[in-house]
C-alpha cells in the first residue's frame, strides 16, 4: 500500500517531481536515467508495446547493446519480454525460463555487455490494449537482491504506473490523470481527509468499513496519480477536485 | 494440488483447462441460473477469459479441476468495473496493489476442503505479490463458507436474492488468515510454497 514509511515516500515524490517537468520522449531518456541513483541499482528499463504495436523504450543499458539487440530481434529470445508479455504480476528474472540454448546464448551475451544478472520487471498493463514493464537491473549475489526486493518493491510498482502514465501522457498528448475522474465517494473520502478528519470517523460518517475505505482512499490516489495518501489530497485541492 | 496458470498457458493443461469451463457451466448456468454463455462444448467461457487472467485452480489427484478462481487486475479491463460500479458505491476500484477476482467456482463432486484450499492459494498469491486487498464477484450464498474459513470479505453491495443473489466484497491481505486456512486446508507451508515458487519464482516480500 501506498504510504508506508517516510523514506519510501520521499523516494516517490522525487520520482514525480521530476516527471513533472518531462515533456518528451527524449526527456523520459533523461529522467529514466537519474532515477538509477534513486532505485540504487545499475540499470533502469521502461519499455511500452501499445494496442496498435507501436513500440518505445527509454534505458539505461548500454547503446551497443541495445542496437545489436534491436538488430537481432532479440525480443523474440528475450525470456523478459517472452515472461512479462500478458502478466501483471512483479516478476524475478529467476523465475523465468532461461533453459532454452538460445534464452541462455542471449544471457550471455547480455551479461558480457554489462547488463546485471538480478531483474525484477514489473508489466503495467493499461484498460486499452496498452502494455509496458519497467525493469530494474543489478549485479549482486541472490541474499542481497531478495533484500533489495522487499525493500523497493512497493516503490517500483508505483513508479511503474508514474512512467507509464507519463510516456501515455506524451503520446496521447494532455494529462491523462485529468481525465480519470473520481466518483462522489472517493471525493467525500478526500474531503474528510482534508478536513483533518480520522479513518474511523471517516468510515463512520460514510457507513463504510475502514477497509472500504482504505480501498476507495488507495483507488482515489491511483487516479490522481499521487504518491501517497497526503499528496492525493494535495492534488485534489489544486486540481479543484475538492473545496476545503 | 493448486495451479497457477497465466490464460496464455491454460492449454498446457487441457484436461484441467476443460473441466474448469465445464464446471463453472453447472455451477453458473444450470444450478445457479444466472445468465452466462455455455458454448457448444458444454463451457463456461466470457469475455475476460480472453484478457489474459490468472487461474487459481485447485486439481484433484487425476488431473481434474476441483475448483478455482479468476483473477485480473484492476488497472486493466475487469467485470466489476464494466459490470457491477452499482455494487461498489459507484467507485471504480483501481489500483496496481487490488485485484479482481470472479468466478469462484466448486466442481460437484469437490473434496470438502476445497474451498480452503483456494482461499489460502489466494492470501499466499496476494502476499507474494505486494498485494493490499482483492475485489471480488461471488455468489452471496457462499458468505457463510468464507466466515467459517475465518477470511470474511468486506461486503461492498449485494443484488438480487436467493438464488440470483451476486455480492462484492473487499479480501484484505494479511498472514492473520494463514493458519486457519492451512489447518482446514490440510496443506503444510513447505507444500504450498513449493507451488508458488514454481507458479512466481522466489518471493518478492520477505
Amino acid at each position: 500500500m501506498a504510504g508506508t514509511s517516510r523514506q519510501l515516500d520521499t523516494r516517490l515524490e522525487t520520482v514525480l517531481d521530476q516527471l513533472a517537468s518531462v515533456g518528451t520522449l527524449d526527456d523520459l531518456q533523461t529522467h529514466i536515467l537519474g532515477l538509477r541513483d534513486l532505485f540504487e541499482v545499475e540499470h533502469l528499463v521502461y519499455h511500452s508495446v501499445n494496442a496498435a504495436g507501436g513500440q518505445y523504450a527509454a534505458l539505461s543499458y548500454d547503446l551497443d547493446w541495445v542496437n545489436r539487440y534491436i538488430e537481432q530481434g532479440y525480443e523474440r529470445v528475450d525470456p523478459v519480454v517472452q515472461g512479462c508479455f500478458r502478466r501483471f504480476h512483479p516478476i524475478d528474472w529467476k523465475s523465468l525460463d532461461w533453459s532454452a540454448k538460445a534464452s541462455r546464448a542471449f544471457l550471455h551475451e547480455a551479461l558480457d555487455h554489462g547488463v546485471g544478472n538480478q531483474g525484477l520487471s514489473m508489466p503495467v498493463r493499461g484498460p486499452t490494449g496498452h502494455f509496458a514493464v519497467f525493469t530494474v537491473n543489478q549485479s549482486t549475489d541472490d541474499e542481497d537482491w531478495a533484500g533489495y526486493r522487499a525493500e523497493f518493491l512497493e516503490s517500483l510498482i508505483l513508479t511503474s504506473h508514474f512512467l507509464n502514465n507519463k510516456a501515455l501522457e506524451i503520446e496521447l498528448g494532455g494529462n491523462i490523470t485529468d481525465h480519470k475522474s473520481l466518483s462522489p465517494r472517493e471525493v467525500d473520502a478526500l474531503s474528510f481527509l482534508a478536513l483533518g478528519c480520522s479513518r474511523a470517523e471517516i468510515a463512520d460518517r460514510l457507513t463504510i468499513s475502514e477497509h472500504t475505505l482504505r480501498v476507495y482512499i488507495e483507488s482515489a490516489r491511483h487516479k490522481l496519480g499521487a504518491a501517497n495518501t497526503t499528496h492525493a489530497v494535495a492534488r485534489a485541492i489544486s486540481q479543484g477536485l475538492i473545496v476545503v | 494440488m493448486i495451479h497457477y496458470i497465466f490464460a496464455d498457458m491454460l492449454n498446457d493443461y487441457p484436461k484441467l483447462r476443460d473441466s474448469m469451463f465445464s464446471d463453472r457451466a453447472t455451477q453458473f448456468k444450470d444450478r445457479l441460473k444466472w445468465e452466462v454463455h455455455v458454448d457448444q462444448h458444454g463451457h463456461e467461457r466470457d469475455q475476460y477469459d480472453g484478457e489474459a487472467p490468472l487461474y487459481l485452480i485447485a486439481g484433484t489427484p487425476d488431473g481434474r479441476h476441483a475448483g478455482s478462481m479468476r483473477f485480473l487486475p484492476t488497472t486493466g479491463r475487469n467485470m466489476v468495473h464494466e459490470h457491477f460500479l452499482g455494487l461498489t458505491d459507484g467507485v471504480r476500484i483501481e489500483s496496481p496493489f487490488i485485484w479482481e477476482c470472479t468466478r469462484f467456482c466448486l466442481s460437484p463432486d469437490a473434496p470438502r476442503d476445497t474451498a480452503a484450499k483456494l482461499m489460502l492459494g489466494a492470501a499466499e498469491m496476494g502476499l507474494a505479490s505486494g498485494l493490499s486487498h482483492a475485489v471480488g464477484v461471488f455468489d452471496a450464498r457462499m458468505i457463510p463458507v468464507y466466515r467459517r474459513l475465518g477470511w470474511s470479505p468486506a461486503i461492498l453491495g449485494t443484488k438480487g436474492a436467493g438464488r440470483d443473489a451476486v455480492s462484492v466484497g473487499l479480501w484484505a491481505f494479511t498472514t492473520d488468515v494463514l493458519p486457519l486456512l492451512r489447518s482446514k486446508s490440510g496443506i503444510q507451508e513447505e507444500e504450498s510454497q513449493t507451488w508458488m515458487l514454481n507458479a512466481f519464482g522466489p518471493r518478492l516480500v520477505a
